[in-house]
């Protein structure tokens, strides 16, 4: 009996969204962007905006989010992605456009952009994601690494006299009135999942109905860069990111 | 009947921008250019055409919103003064690299640094030679008159599309805050979604539709050997530039025996030394290279037999006179006269300058 | 014909419209112009100036040393500009304001004594134009009807119920004009 004999219409329970492309992901193993990659995906295929959705993908371990997403991407310098994303949005105001971007990119290099774009209330969607640490470069200290967290550029923890505060991003982007829908959700757990889905599906209508700018911060692990197995930094975030970066809904209009 | 108007070259840039077709600019203030974003907003042409005008946040912002317009097929463009154009030169580069078309405006003013708002021309090696990282090239106009600036709009647009190549206009202070007599050419209607996917639907992202492979903009080659294959290509496209390309514009060359190479508001001023020189017996022509990639070095090997010295006439400390001699190759002197930090040049002291370093030597 | 001029005064005397009038003037009789102001912070209130040039030929260099006419609103303008008139030249200055008139002898001096005929009007800002019929009545070279089309085209529509009270503005200038040498 062929494997093919077992894959039948009949026996089906899940199968990889059409959107995600067959390229084997280069992301560790344990990682948050392949999951949130996934929930883009699925949304993408389940809205039926495949031909209308446009991406700006951002430097960062996502610099090459556009070989897993069967849509059109344009790359972004770091930082930039929400100014390319505004021009595209836009110029064409039917589409759907989203940035996805690391927290090294839109809290620290790319702050202007940010703020500015989502003030204007460009009708875009954001996706955070926010593992406190930069990845792609070795796991440097990005804005949002927590107090006395070690990493190759704190390596005796992020000490706020000398690196400042961690920052808050999403608190002050909820203040501004261009955002329509700022919440901060996970991935890490099945029924987080299921809650980011619901997030993601909700900004993408927003932007189908014209409301202004949506923002999801995911709150995500770095195994590489935290130097922890997946288990064991799905719990570090629960206990030491969670309370400093509570999740939820911050504004919902 | 055209239609003709008074306009300083900053008016003439922004109503040549709607006049064309342009679908996006994206600018921020900085003298001596912010008439190109005032008259944008002033005339709404949002309204008249359907044209997006936008006040960034920063250059960079700006310069980026550029690259994200560019990337859908659409016709857009940024203006702006010599520190407004350094902080464009990230997103000039990434353009360059993801082979995107635009027109990027910019209005020299003296450096280094804040410098001044007084007109210069020394941004010429970050224009011609690169500005950003990595081995680039723009195409590079530079006008010398209003009418001009109102014609290079099309023009940048024409040469950037049929390149899929960042197009520089190379202006000055003195050409962006000057009024002349312009005429206005007709409107070309914008594209329409279905002609920009028809035209640049093969790598435009335009939204992936069942019929082609999704498009990525990108600037991004992990893989050296293949970095390597685009950059060749890269060359290959400059080359063909370099063939093809090629603007210039000789006055009172024919019996020349000096020649005055200059551009832009330069080539203004050596126009009146031209008719003081004569005035005083002296044969000197001007040879004004109009696009400055590329460079019109044939037209000044050809002029070599009869020539005895030529003078390079710019407002910095010697820039284009570096492709000068490249062209020359050695075999006339070449010498350089240009003032500095916004000081333009009078039509006397080029000709002193002339006698000096060749007559009288 | 060529004719060079450069209008110098204080910022808010109608300096910049003076020449632009004058340049679309020139442009409604088929000549070639060219209008360059001085820019920058010193626009701000203090002194401005403009060089307009008119010519039946392409204009070489938009910005030049030495000028067929001055026309000197203020003292800080006729310390730098009397020198830089053409010998044969033509200065033309409004007394009001001017503590040192002009000296030279090789020129031809005129005055105009706009500012009081302008208040004598019970209307400042026909001060300008007081100024350029007394320019036009010295070297007419564009005639009165091409600078009431010029007015047409760089005054918007809702200001061209001005152009008459310009128009006369314009001839009181040509009246009023005074040689002094």
């Amino acid at each position: 009996m062929d494997v093919k004999d077992i894959i039948k219409e009949e026996n089906l329970v899940y199968s990889k969204s059409k959107v995600l492309t067959d390229n084997i992901m280069h992301y560790c193993p344990g990682c948050t962007h392949g999951v949130v990659h996934k929930i883009i995906a699925e949304v993408i295929e389940e809205m039926g905006i495949q031909d209308k959705t446009i991406a700006v993908s951002p430097v960062g371990c996502s610099v090459l989010a556009y070989n897993y997403l069967d849509i059109d991407w344009q790359e972004a310098a770091h930082g930039r992605a929400p100014a390319i994303a505004t021009a595209i949005s836009r110029l064409h105001p039917e589409k759907y456009v989203f940035t996805y971007q690391g927290d090294g990119d839109l809290a620290s290099i790319g702050t202007a952009e940010i703020m500015h774009a989502c003030n204007r209330g460009e009708n875009i969607t954001v996706i955070f994601i926010n593992n406190a640490i930069y990845g792609m470069t070795g796991g440097q200290m990005a804005p949002t690494t927590l107090e006395g967290m070690k990493t190759a550029t704190t390596p005796y923890g992020r000490r706020v006299d000398l690196n400042g505060y961690p920052l808050k991003i999403t608190e002050l982007i909820a203040q501004l009135p261009g955002t329509c829908y700022v919440t901060r959700q996970s991935g890490h757990t099945p029924a987080a999942v299921r809650k980011l889905k619901k997030a993601i599906t909700k900004a993408f209508e927003n932007t189908g109905k014209n409301k202004g700018t949506s923002f999801i911060e995911v709150v995500s692990t770095c195994n590489s860069g935290w130097k922890m197995p997946p288990v064991k930094a799905n719990e570090w975030m629960v206990e030491n990111m969670f309370p400093f970066y509570p999740l939820g809904d911050m504004k919902d209009e | 009947m055209a239609e003709l108007r008074l306009m300083k070259g900053n008016e003439a840039i922004a109503e040549a921008a709607i006049r064309c077709g342009c679908d996006g600019y994206f600018g921020y203030p900085i003298t001596p250019q912010s008439e190109v974003l005032e008259t944008l907003m002033a005339r709404m042409p949002w309204d008249e055409t359907g044209m997006v005008v936008l006040q960034a946040e920063s250059e960079l912002a700006a310069i980026n919103m550029v690259y994200g317009g560019a990337g859908c097929g659409k016709k857009v463009m940024t203006s702006s003064s010599s520190p407004g154009i350094s902080l464009k030169q990230e997103g000039i580069t990434y353009i360059a690299g993801a082979e995107l078309p635009c027109l990027v405006v910019n209005v020299v003013r003296g450096g280094p640094g804040l410098g001044t708002i007084q007109p210069a021309q020394s941004d010429y090696f970050q224009a011609v030679k690169g500005g950003g990282h990595g081995d680039y090239k723009l195409i590079v106009l530079a006008p010398a008159s209003v009418q001009e600036m109102y014609d290079f709009v099309d023009l940048g647009f024409e040469l950037a599309f049929k390149y899929r190549n960042p197009a520089m206009i190379l202006s000055d202070g003195v050409i962006g805050q000057m009024m002349e007599k312009v005429q206005l050419g007709d409107y070309k209607p914008r594209l329409t979604n279905e002609e920009i996917i028809k035209r640049y639907g093969s790598w435009a992202t335009t939204g992936k539709t069942a019929d082609r492979k999704r498009n990525i903009i990108t600037s991004l080659d992990l893989d050296a050997g293949s970095q390597e294959k685009f950059n060749i290509k890269l060359q290959n496209k400059y080359k063909e530039i370099q063939d093809k390309e090629v603007r210039f514009e000789k006055i009172a060359c024919d019996d020349a025996e000096y020649l005055l190479v200059a551009y832009g508001s330069s080539s203004r001023v050596c126009q009146k030394a031209i008719d003081i020189a004569r005035g005083k017996g002296i044969k000197v022509g001007l040879l004004r290279p109009i696009t400055l990639f590329p460079y019109p070095s044939k037209a000044i090997q050809e002029l070599l037999p009869q020539l005895k010295g030529i003078l390079s006439v710019e407002m910095s400390a010697g820039q284009m006179v570096e492709d000068v001699r490249l062209a020359v190759n050695g075999k006339v002197n070449v010498e350089h006269f240009g003032r500095m930090g916004g000081v333009i040049p009078t039509p006397n002291e080029v000709v002193e300058a002339l006698e000096e370093k060749f007559i009288k030597a | 014909m060529t004719e060079e001029i450069i209008i110098a005064g204080f910022g808010g005397q109608g300096v910049l419209s003076m020449g632009k009038i004058l340049a679309y003037s020139g442009i409604m009789q088929d000549q070639e112009v060219s209008w360059m102001p001085s820019y920058g912070p010193e626009m701000r209130g203090g002194t401005a100036n403009v060089t307009v040039i008119l010519s039946d030929s392409r204009i070489s260099s938009p910005i030049i040393q030495e000028f067929d006419t001055a026309i000197i609103l203020n003292q800080q303008s006729m310390d730098k500009f009397e020198k830089m008139v053409k010998p044969g030249g033509v200065l033309i200055y409004d007394p009001n304001g001017i503590t040192r008139p002009p000296e030279r002898k090789d020129i031809s001096v005129y005055e105009i004594d706009a500012a009081e005929e302008a208040a004598r009007m019970k209307n400042a800002k026909t001060f300008n134009m007081i100024v350029l019929g007394a320019f036009l009545k010295v070297k007419p070279i564009v005639k009165l009807d091409n600078v009431v089309k010029g007015l047409e085209k760089s005054l918007p529509a809702r200001h061209h119920n001005l152009i008459p009270a310009n128009k006369e503005a314009i001839q009181k200038g040509m009246e009023i004009v005074k040689k002094m040498n």
